[in-house]
């Protein structure tokens, strides 16, 4: 059992290594924020500092890019959720063979790389005598969002037992009142859950964005030119602040699916 | 149809369907087709379109495999990406092998909690993160000067930077698949194995890769693509030696001003990478519907 | 307020397949009218064509004497009980009776006032407030029923409501529903393949096999007068030996078997000169009975409890099954012997074959 004892400890060695190679980036980046350096970094170390905040908190230029990313999202949620929820619906009534090939391409665009999906949606709108802008960034991003939707909805309608809907209509219930009583009441978790993974596949997106954005600059794209064009520890007191944010959200969301699957 | 309309009435059945049309037709296949109208007509002045010249040819695609710098970076980048995978798979599957059949159900809920806020994290940030590590003279270098590892820093911006940051971007896209695949052999299996005598290495490659197979084709797909289509990792991380193809494009639209050759380009990238996932989808005999779970 | 349902040589086929041909019969208004068949007889589809949710390809069903073609299953006075129960898991109890209700548009207090009602008649008073997954199973059936009668149906179609329960809650069940059918006066239409569940609750039976209606009888009639083969070995154990009729006179029929000439009642299809079969209920195989008599080998003797049932084969070749009252247990041959049984003619029947 000696060997079986090695491979134990090689293996809580490299779990050990693993999850600090998930967090070191992360935490560095944060911690870059409160040195003095212009440039930053974690070494050498030249003070302690909270000046980076307020430099981010003063830059007018961030705050309207995190404006445009929230107006996009939420715009984003507004189609994606209707739509993808829609998409679930309609494949799932349709016979097996139009389903396969209905399916491949509802999914075809999680297989396309995210830069074809902004050229070809920007080619289009040119035809059409649309250039970039909000617009197209909305619907771009919208465009492969859907498919999250769609899977997610098409995970939950699963497991829901078709024979609730005969009942609802066999005691005299509408169609209309059958989807709005029983249904979509079932769906709730699914939508509510793909409408967070909108938001931030939204907010998070650069590859597609980078191609539709116009003369607009959402908050990655200002982050990216920032990287280029003149680094400076503002930009990692807002990573910090996104990070803070974001984990604070998952733990409240895991623990909140938690208590509700207990 | 019949089946909607009997399911939920002609009102909200043409809802869904007018909605699923305007998707499928006008943000998919639409799109597309003008992309590749695009890519196979020549870049005229307005005043020419239309005229003599305007007409269909493979000559933009073809002044790909004759360019030899973008030809050269093409091939680059489609191995590369595949070392990506190659490098993501390795990190991983030891990991989604602890998760599936080693971890208590308390270590799991942690690690996956552990393992999923990264990715909960912007990629731009994300590749930023790696950006500020690699620095010339960033933390990695000194760490590696201060234990005397090597003497001088070392420029990782290239490459190296790239590869790095690509791997920790798509950890997730390869753990999950696998994980979820390993997850379903059952223990008795490995024991089974164990039991008749086989070395820890065979078990894997006899019992459970065999197993996780589609699983980890999956994660393959994904990464590749994903590595192949990124922008933001080579465009931070690289340096002008390592140019990615997706950069190419980017400079046919926004610097080189010949969106049909940039179409053309991005209708080689999109046909290679389809061409990836139906290959190795064929190959390992899984289907479109286990891939996206 | 009940509804007689009459079926009037209604078909379905699915693509190539036939699941029901030509079926005609008519439940009166305030019956306990079972389907029962083997799975995949096409009886499930019967009652979703009742119901609505599929229009049968040929004949018609009528329900109050309306035609309800092109009627969808809100359109009709029918209310149904799921196998599953399809209660709506998000929903509480009361909000799950009162659902048929809100469909038509009552006021919340009176929904509530009704829903209350109910949940006294189900004896669940006081769980309005819970939600259907907290519930016990015979709670969820009756909440189940409940939600059916709130919206006062002409006719209760229930599909095989109590096969997930345990043996012993759906013997319990079953008294509880027959009272409730009676209270209420609503037709009931229940399908199930528990032969004694069917002749336990009905006023009548349907035997189908196959799409094909069997026999529509009494639970009595079915059991001593079976119309075919198919009904003779469905319902109730018997014992089956095959041979030629020789003689049909005064209602009794004699048939030459390899185990020699019996007499029995003379049932359908049996006349003189054609193969025909003699099926002899269990209870009816006496030890040592001198009329009709019969040998076979024994091979086991199952106690059960108030009988005994003895298994072997006769000389023909055919099984043998006969129950032996606790009380005559003396009776019972050993295994491994060799015994004779009689029985009263008037206890077997003879069908013709085909």
């Amino acid at each position: 059992m000696r060997a079986e004892s090695i491979l134990r400890a090689m293996m809580a060695l490299y779990l050990g290594v693993f999850v600090l190679y998930l967090f070191a980036p992360l935490v560095i980046m944060g911690a870059a924020a409160f040195n003095e350096s212009r440039f930053p970094t974690v070494i050498p170390w030249q003070g302690t500092t909270l000046e980076w905040f307020s430099a981010m908190w003063a830059d007018a230029a961030m705050w309207r890019s995190l404006w445009t990313s929230v107006l996009i999202a939420v715009a984003v949620v507004v189609i994606v959720v209707p739509v993808g929820t829609a998409a679930a619906l309609v494949l799932t009534s349709l016979h097996a063979r139009a389903r396969g090939v209905a399916y491949a391409v509802m999914v075809s665009p999680l297989l396309t790389p995210g830069v074809v999906i902004g050229i070809s949606t920007l080619i289009l709108w040119r035809q059409l005598g649309v250039g970039g802008g909000i617009f197209l960034i909305v619907l771009a991003q919208s465009t492969f969002i859907i498919s999250y939707v769609m899977l997610m909805v098409m995970a939950r309608l699963q497991r829901f037992d078709r024979t609730q809907e005969e009942a609802a209509l066999g005691l005299g219930a509408s169609r209309m009142m059958v989807f709005r009583r029983v249904l979509l009441p079932f769906l709730r978790p699914a939508l509510l859950a793909s409408g967070g993974l909108a938001v931030l596949q939204s907010i998070e997106n650069y590859n597609t964005t980078l191609f539709v954005r116009g003369f607009e600059t959402p908050l990655t794209v200002f982050i990216a030119t920032k990287v280029r064009t003149g680094l400076t520890p503002a930009v990692n007191a807002l990573a910090l602040i996104i990070i803070l944010a974001t984990v604070i959200g998952a733990i409240a969301y895991e623990i909140a699916r938690r208590r509700k699957a207990a | 149809m019949g089946e909607l309309k009997n399911r939920f009435g002609p009102g909200l059945s043409t809802i869904f369907v007018t909605l699923v049309i305007f998707w499928l037709a006008g943000m998919v296949l639409a799109p597309n087709l003008m992309m590749i109208d695009y890519a196979l007509r020549p870049n005229l002045p307005p005043q020419a379109l239309g005229g003599p010249e305007d007409t269909y040819s493979l000559a933009n695609i073809l002044y790909l495999a004759g360019e030899p710098t973008h030809r050269a970076i093409f091939f680059k980048t489609i191995w590369a990406s595949a070392l990506v995978a190659g490098v993501t798979f390795l990190v991983c599957y030891p990991i989604a092998f602890w998760l599936a059949q080693r971890a208590t159900t308390g270590q799991l809920a942690v690690a996956m909690l552990l393992i999923i806020i990264p990715f909960f994290i912007n990629e731009v940030l994300r590749t930023l993160a790696w950006f500020i590590i690699l620095a010339y003279r960033g933390p990695l270098n000194s760490a590696l000067m201060n234990i005397g590892l090597i003497d001088a820093p070392i420029r990782w911006q290239g490459d190296g930077g790239v590869l790095a940051a690509m791997v920790y971007a798509y950890i997730l896209f390869m753990l999950l698949p696998i994980y979820n695949a390993i997850e379903s052999l059952e223990k008795a299996q490995i024991e089974a194995a164990r039991d008749l005598g086989a070395p820890t290495w065979r078990i894997h490659t006899r019992v459970v890769i065999p197993h996780a197979k589609a699983g980890i084709a999956t994660g393959f797909v994904f990464t590749f693509m994903l590595a192949a289509g990124s922008y933001v990792a080579p465009a931070l991380l690289g340096s002008p030696g390592s140019r990615w193809f997706t950069e190419i494009i980017y400079n046919w639209f926004f610097e080189g001003g010949d969106w049909n050759r940039g179409a053309a380009y991005a209708l080689v990238l999109l046909v290679l990478c389809l061409a990836v996932v139906l290959v190795t989808l064929k190959l390992v005999r899984v289907n479109l519907t286990d891939v996206a779970k | 307020m009940s509804h007689s349902v009459e079926l009037a040589g209604i078909g379905m086929t699915f693509g190539t397949t036939r699941a029901v041909s030509d079926v005609t019969f008519k439940v009166a208004a305030g019956e306990f009218f079972s389907i029962l068949g083997p799975s995949g007889c096409g009886k499930t589809t019967i009652l979703r064509m009742i119901a609505g949710f599929i229009e049968p390809t040929e004949g018609r069903v009528l329900i109050g004497e309306r035609d309800m073609a092109g009627l969808g299953p809100d359109q009709r006075p029918t209310a149904m009980i799921f196998q599953s129960l399809a209660l709506f898991p998000l929903m509480s109890v009361r909000d799950n009776i009162a659902f048929g209700l809100e469909a038509r548009g009552m006021s919340r207090p009176e929904r509530r006032a009704k829903a209350d009602d109910l949940l006294r008649l189900i004896a669940l008073e006081g769980y309005g407030d819970r939600m259907s997954g907290e519930l016990s199973g015979g709670q969820r059936q009756r909440v189940a029923i409940a939600r059916a009668l709130a919206v006062e149906p002409g006719v209760l179609l229930l599909d095989e409501p109590l096969s997930a329960l345990d043996l012993k809650l759906r013997q319990h069940m079953r008294a509880e529903l027959r009272a409730l059918q009676k209270r209420t006066g609503v037709t009931f239409i229940y399908i199930t393949h528990d032969q004694s569940e069917a002749l336990a609750m009905s006023d009548r039976v349907a035997v189908m096999s196959d799409g094909l209606l069997q026999q529509v009888a009494s639970p009595r009639a079915l059991y001593d007068n079976p119309a075919t083969p198919f009904v003779a070995r469905f319902v109730g154990e018997t014992n089956a030996i095959p041979g030629r009729i020789i003689q049909v006179q005064d209602g009794h029929a004699r048939i030459d078997t390899a185990l020699g000439s019996l007499t029995g009642r003379a049932g359908h299809g049996a006349q003189a000169g054609q193969p025909g079969t003699i099926y002899i209920r269990p209870e009816a195989l006496m030890p040592g009975g001198t009329e009709n008599t019969l040998t076979a080998g024994i091979e086991r003797v199952d106690f059960e409890g108030s009988f005994a049932l003895v298994h072997g084969r006769f000389d023909g070749g055919e099984a043998l099954a006969a129950s032996i009252p606790s009380t005559r247990l003396a009776e019972a041959p050993e295994p491994g012997s060799r015994a004779s049984f009689g029985f009263a003619p008037g206890h077997a029947v003879v069908l013709g074959d085909g």
